[in-house]
């Protein structure tokens, strides 16, 4: 049966198992939207803003393991989602962006509305189509979700002109993609393999640094095994956090930038450092002749590129993580490594990170403490970007799973609102609690219509300084202290703007009210936005300045009121 | 780059609208450098071949051959500057001509196994095919006549031996492309 190019997208995300998409239409995409009505199955989330559209689905992509889904219009529409997308590539999340653009004949010709879209997402999407008859709309799209979650996952965009979705084709979905140039390795090569056990198990001060890798292969319980029968202790990432319980006697922390003091003076010391799904990133390795300076490199990864991009790797291992880890654990010998542990839990009695210092003032860091205690480490944590990030991934201990949702690699401010809804919409049954900055917030607060009218119970913890507080703390730290450009002295009330959204606001001053807000928020069953005026000018320790090393690592003053 | 090694890079690409603009544009948002690059049809429909000369040393050149693949329409990809290959270039030279240079002109262009093109009233142009060293040698020794125009394909290479069709097996596989890769 001849179907519409509108009806074959409808039709081919069905195939896909696609149940949420969410966009916003407009002209060029205006005949696929004309379907939408035919497929209730599909559910249509309609955002404020494009880019909360891209971001939501990175983030539902993030929490499921599925292909995330957003659409816009083209031109301004596309243009749009880019920051999501963007997001998507930076942290491998896998999203297939479909957007309109004008009709054929209309493009190259500066038309209305018209944006060279796939021209534009080239460098950050992974592959992306303009797809010019209708006939070609089922294969397009059987390959970008092939392609956006398979090897390394990350987005693919589709991008179809106006008269393409109003053309009829016959519907038939391919049940296999033909692409020679891209066949994913997923197992690792046997004699890597070997090459791994063994330089585990000749180490005596092994580290493990486990990544995003971790959670996009779901290789929790691969990585638990490995860390628990060789003894080794396991650091994680940013977007790592949640790979490995903080509660496990084996768990450091964080390393790098904002790391724990004890995770970046373990690799110094460590005399092998094995990567996993993780790529060596700057905020991690900082000046890379300094990196792990007495250790040989075991980095496993599903992408090939990202093996000695950054730092010389000794045993590279192309594959699936949790695959390779299932190959690689019955080679692993069980051991006790008594020393390397008691030197790690001395590493941590000389170095106490993450103290916070006892005072009656409203103490950013305190509060994820109090939403940690609150929650009992059992809500999906989502944040933005800048010092409220760091103090909820050194603050918040997670009991599950992939329940911290962050942009890490592309760091894009604005992402906590839209990606929140996004997580909640992927896990209606879970706490959702959106960490954000007044600067973040301010970004993409517009989603708050989106959140009411879907009635998405998100909580929303505002970190309110009435700064751009990371980027102060650098103006503080390396430019004199001239705060130019990072002061809010405009600011809404948030807790009134809540309320315009028809959104629960409260606020949040004192030190003793934190506690008894958070229950009041958890106790309301709808959305509910948090205003918590915190301390303005905290600095987040450690910190180890961009692109240096540990003998530069600023441990926090510990004196009251100290400042660096 | 303190390393100013030269590598000859062969990758054999989907024919796919757009497929050297996203290689020139990894290219260039990587930073690596090209010297000379060719494009043209391989042995089998769908499929070309692109000859890139890289700068770069030996680390490098493994990061623009991992880059490459990544590409999803790119299948194959050598570096061949160890291999036993034939590199070749071809040049197209106008210069400038007067009755008396024009048999010195055409003696060089024999002696360097190049063939004359066009012949007008004032200049000729000559046609060169060889390695860079000497399209860039006869370059060097008509500048002094007066060089209107150069035209040169950059380099392209070949392993010497018999060798199987790589495109002929990736093509060796039922479907067809579909999609445009990019908008080009």
């Amino acid at each position: 049966m001849k179907l519409t190019g509108g009806q074959i997208v409808c039709e081919s995300l069905l195939m896909e198992g696609v149940d949420v998409v969410f966009g916003i239409p407009g002209g060029a995409i205006l005949p696929l939207y004309g379907t939408f009505s035919q497929y209730p199955q599909l559910r249509h989330i309609l955002t404020r803003h494009e880019e909360g559209a891209s971001m939501a689905a990175d983030a539902y992509a993030r929490i499921t393991g599925k292909v995330g889904v957003c659409m816009a219009t083209s031109g301004p529409g596309a243009t749009n989602l880019v920051t999501g997308i963007a997001t998507a590539q930076m942290d491998s999340v896998p999203l297939v962006a479909i957007t309109g653009q004008v009709a054929r004949p209309a493009i190259g010709k500066d038309a209305f509305q018209e944006t060279d879209v796939t021209g534009i997402t080239l460098p950050v999407t992974k592959h992306n189509y303009l797809v010019m008859s209708a006939d070609e709309i089922a294969p397009a799209i059987k390959e970008a979700f092939y392609i956006a979650n398979t090897g390394r996952p990350g987005p693919v965009l589709v991008d179809i002109p106006r008269d393409v979705f109003q053309e009829t084709a016959e519907f038939i979905y391919p049940e296999t993609v033909d692409l020679p140039g891209y066949k994913p390795v997923m197992d690792g090569h046997p004699s890597q393999v070997r090459r791994a056990a063994q330089l585990i198990n000749e180490a005596k001060r092994p580290l493990i640094l486990a990544g995003h890798g971790v959670i996009i292969s779901r290789a929790y319980r691969e990585l638990q095994e490995m860390a628990e029968k060789a003894q080794i202790p396991v650091i994680t990432t940013l977007l790592g956090r949640s790979a490995f319980p903080d509660a496990h006697v084996l768990f450091v922390g964080m390393p790098g930038m904002h790391g724990v003091a004890y995770a970046s003076l373990a690799i110094d010391e460590a005399d092998l450092v094995i990567g996993l799904g993780m790529r060596f990133d700057d905020r991690i390795v900082g000046r890379v002749s300094d990196f792990a300076p007495n250790a040989k490199v075991i980095h496993v990864d599903v992408d090939p590129a990202e093996i000695g991009k950054n730092v010389h790797t000794d045993v590279p291992v192309v594959g699936d993580l949790a695959r390779v880890l299932r190959q690689l654990n019955p080679l692993v010998e069980q051991t006790t490594r008594v020393e390397w542990l008691q030197r790690m839990d001395q590493l941590k009695k000389d170095h106490p990170s993450l103290r916070i210092r006892d005072t009656n003032k409203l103490l950013p860091q305190q509060v994820v403490h109090d939403l940690c205690e609150v929650t009992d480490g059992n809500a999906i944590v989502v944040t933005g970007v800048g010092q409220h990030q760091m103090w909820a991934a050194q603050h918040y201990a997670c009991r599950e799973a992939n329940s911290f949702i962050t942009s890490g690699g592309l760091g894009s401010m604005g992402y906590e609102v839209p990606a929140a809804m996004g997580a909640q919409v992927a896990r209606p049954d879970r706490t959702v609690w959106s960490i954000c900055g007044d600067g973040g917030f301010q970004m993409t607060m517009s989603e708050l219509a989106t959140i009411a009218e879907n009635n998405l119970p998100v909580k929303f913890a505002i970190f309110n300084n009435g700064y751009l507080g990371m980027v102060r703390q650098w103006q503080e730290f390396f430019y004199r202290k001239d705060y130019y450009a990072t002061h809010y002295t405009g600011n809404p009330d948030f807790v009134k703007l809540a309320d315009a959204f028809g959104i629960k606001g409260i606020r949040v001053t004192e030190r003793s009210q934190s506690l008894d807000a958070i229950r009041e928020a958890m106790a309301h069953p709808g959305p509910v936005v948090v205003d918590f005026v915190v301390e303005e000018e905290e600095n987040v320790y450690p910190m180890i300045p961009a692109g240096m090393s540990t003998a530069e690592l600023l441990e926090e003053p510990h004196m009251e009121e100290a400042r660096w | 780059m303190v390393d100013q090694e030269q590598h000859t890079i062969v990758a054999l690409v989907q024919d796919k609208p757009g497929v050297l603009n996203r290689v020139a544009s990894m290219f260039r948002r990587r930073g690596f450098n090209i010297s000379s690059l060719a494009v043209g049809r391989s042995e089998t429909i769908g499929f070309s071949r692109m000859t890139f000369v890289v700068d770069g040393d030996l680390a490098t050149v493994d990061q623009v051959t991992k880059q490459l693949y990544k590409l999803i329409d790119v299948v194959k990809v050598s570096d061949i500057s160890e291999e036993d290959v034939v590199l070749r270039e071809l040049a197209l030279i106008k210069v400038r001509t007067t009755p008396s240079t024009r048999p010195e002109i055409l003696q060089l262009a024999e002696i360097f196994r190049s063939s004359i093109v066009d012949v007008s009233s004032d200049s000729i142009i000559l046609e060169v095919t060889g390695d860079v060293e000497k399209v860039d040698s006869l370059i060097r020794i008509l500048r002094p006549f007066g060089i209107r125009e150069v035209m040169r394909t950059g380099r392209v290479g070949l392993m010497r031996g018999m060798s199987k069709s790589l495109a002929l097996e990736a093509a060796g596989r039922p479907g067809r492309p579909v999609g445009r890769g990019g908008a080009v």
